[in-house]
């Protein structure tokens, strides 16, 4: 008994997730929709529609790399609002790796390109780690002003230096076709990069499950004062997890633009660090979930279009059940599972039990 | 140029600032308020988009600015009661309460801007106009710039100096403060510090929610989705800046309404760079600012952390 009520507990997300779309069903009904047809419009082309799938698949691979750049951090105790400014600084360092570099053997330029990616968004991510440990300025904030900041900086590049002639909108040259990341999937636009993100998302996992890097990281998270005492440099960590959250959110970045983009296009990624965010919430803070969050909430988006085409409801509701979703799980959050509580509460309903049958018998008895 | 030429452009100038700096004033005032309890109110940005969609929706159904004022406060009180029972009284992290909020609002007010305004949604809704104070405005510059205003600019001209009376020169500013700085004490003296948080969080949210009906009733007299812009974050910045004295936030959100008034100037001058180039500055002066001000600022003793009575 005491295990069901713990696996209700375990699940909060997922009930906190159907809630979410239970709400979000009033919310279409509002419109003078049937949810039941949105919602299947909405998941069967997500998720059961050969195309629809690879759009999902394409679309999870920034939004789980984000997750991960806002869960590694996190279990630090940092919050990364700046996955946004990280992917587009990513974006911009590869591309000009790939753009501006000679050309060379692509089996050189895209490790190049990847490499320049991850660390265009470590150095950005690393801003505001430095300025977090040794001055200690609110990480939330600074990541915040540098998101805009970069997504201002790539909107100037792309429509000023590296503009391509012509253009109507900011947009860059195309990257030559042999500097593509390969599709895994025939004829669609499902590229390496979500591949690449549960590889890094296992990675992560190990690293906190079982190394001593991992479990120094997780003390600081708990407990700074604790790991200072056993020896570990918080502030040199907090620098160092802060760039590799950038590096992580920077290949989200790198990855759109080699794999899906080919181009770097002002504005690319439409708020991909912050559904990082939800992913990460969705996902407690495992990288083992994340993957599975990430497919979700990309199945949502990509199911959204789906069903505007389909209902022709505005998909704009996607973003407020996503709302809703992150809402949803945060309050699931508040609600811990207590096992002395429940034991108690059994061993009561139990004794409970005991004495009324006792008590039935003895009346019984007493009366015939 | 003539002299008088000259101070006609600085007027226009001057009366940029002012107009910019407004939203980002109440909506930074919201964030003291709250943040002096003890409470991070990061979904400030929520707040200025909520009370600005409240605004509009209001004004369109009622056809009347008092109606959009009425209805975008009740919007951002209705997110200061979500930020209150999560954070507050269930003691979710404050900071991911505050974003989870600011994704609901966005998402929310996208779909149902287009639900409720739909077609209409390009058309001018009703709105306050100027009203000139006699004698004042006739003040050269001066008088132009800040006394021929619509009222809620008025009203910011209050609320500086209020919330700074409140806070430091009445007893329950006292109360605010010791919340915020050492819970345990007003709990002693018999005050409820949920109950009193919960109060300031809604108010702040509603000092935000302000900021956003002026962007609708007084600036652009329509909706638009995401319209906030970041203005919510600026405000943070700005509180972080003043050290969370409303007479030194005021200041440092004048800072960020110059650096803005600044950048579209540029902007303005210079149509063959693009835009995006300035459209930084903001940001960047805000980033520059906190890095070389807000090193060693002392935040209020208690903030970010749920009050358990009893607890350590």
């Amino acid at each position: 008994m005491l295990r069901a009520i713990q696996y209700i507990y375990v699940l909060r997300p997922v009930w906190a997730v159907l809630a979410a779309l239970l709400v979000g069903a009033g919310l279409i009904a509002v419109a003078g929709v049937n949810p039941w047809d949105a919602y299947g419009a909405l998941f069967g082309g997500a998720f059961l529609d050969y195309y629809g799938l690879a759009s999902t698949l394409a679309k999870m691979s920034p939004i789980l790399l984000a997750g991960l750049a806002v869960i590694v951090p996190l279990r630090v105790g940092l919050l990364n609002i700046g996955a946004e400014g990280q992917i587009y600084m990513g974006g911009l360092f590869s591309s000009m790796a790939a753009l501006l570099l000679p050309e060379m053997s692509p089996y050189l330029q895209v490790p190049l390109c990847v490499l320049a990616g991850a660390v265009g968004g470590g150095f950005w991510g690393m801003i505001p780690g430095y300025l977090k440990a040794y001055r200690g300025v609110n990480e939330v904030i600074i990541t915040i002003l540098l998101n805009f900041i970069a997504i201002n900086l790539v909107s100037y590049v792309a429509g000023g230096p590296m503009m391509q002639e012509g253009a109507p909108y900011p947009y860059s040259e195309e990257i030559r076709e042999g500097l593509w990341l390969p599709y895994i999937m025939p004829q669609t636009d499902a590229h390496l990069g979500v591949l690449a993100g549960i590889v890094l998302c296992l990675a992560a996992w190990f690293v906190f499950r079982f190394t001593t890097v991992g479990f120094g990281l997780g003390m600081i998270g708990k407990n700074p004062t604790a790991a200072t005492y056993a020896g570990i440099r918080v502030r040199r960590n907090v620098v160092a997890v802060m760039f590799v959250a950038g590096a992580i959110g920077g290949l989200a970045g790198t990855f759109e633009v080699l794999g899906l983009k080919h181009r770097l296009y002002h504005l690319f990624s439409p708020g991909y660090g912050f559904d990082g965010i939800v992913v990460a919430f969705l996902a407690q803070l495992s990288p083992l979930m994340a993957p599975i969050a990430a497919f979700f909430l990309s199945g949502l988006k990509v199911g959204g279009l789906i069903m505007q085409r389909a209902v022709g409801l505005e998909s704009t509701v996607v973003e407020a059940i996503q709302g809703l979703v992150i809402i949803f799980v945060a309050v699931s959050l508040a609600f811990r599972f207590d096992r002395g509580n429940w034991r108690r509460f059994l061993e009561r309903r139990r004794l409970l039990d005991a004495g009324l049958a006792q008590g039935v018998t003895n009346n019984s008895g007493g009366t015939s | 140029m003539s002299l008088l030429g000259d101070m006609s452009a600085w007027v226009d100038f001057f009366s940029t600032v002012l107009r910019l700096s407004i939203p980002i004033v109440f909506a930074a005032l919201g964030g003291v308020l709250s943040e002096r309890a003890g409470v991070f109110n990061v979904s400030l940005e929520g707040c200025i988009l909520g009370g600005a969609f409240g605004a509009a929706t209001g004004a369109y159904l009622t056809g009347t600015p008092v109606g959009g004022l009425l209805v975008g406060l009740l919007a951002a009180a209705a997110i200061g009661c979500i930020l209150a029972g999560l954070a507050v009284s269930l003691g979710i992290n404050q900071l991911v309460t505050g974003i989870a909020i600011n994704i609901l609002v966005l998402g929310l007010t996208s779909y149902l801007a287009r639900l409720i305004l739909g077609a209409d949604a390009t058309s001018t809704l009703p709105g306050f106009s100027p009203m000139a104070i006699p004698v004042l405005s006739s003040i050269p510059v001066i008088g132009p710039v800040l006394f021929n205003q619509d009222p809620l600019a008025y009203l910011m001209y209050l609320a500086v100096p209020l919330s700074f009376w409140f806070l430091y020169r009445t007893p329950w500013g006292l109360i605010v403060r010791a919340i915020g700085d050492y819970p345990i004490a007003a709990d002693t003296v018999g005050v409820s510090v949920p109950a009193v948080r919960a109060l300031c969080v809604i108010a702040s949210c509603m000092l935000g929610g302000l900021g956003g009906c002026y962007l609708v009733l007084c600036q652009v007299f329509v909706f638009t989705e995401n319209m906030s812009a970041g203005k919510g974050w600026i405000a943070l910045a700005a509180v972080i800046l003043g050290r969370w004295n409303p007479a030194l936030v005021f200041a440092a959100c004048i800072f960020f309404a110059f650096s803005e008034a600044l950048q579209l100037r540029l902007q303005f001058n210079n149509p063959d760079v693009p835009y995006q180039l300035f459209s930084m500055v903001p940001f960047l002066a805000s980033f520059v600012a906190l890095v070389v001000f807000a090193g060693r600022v002392r935040p209020p003793g208690a903030i970010g952390i749920k009050y358990v009575r009893g607890g350590k």
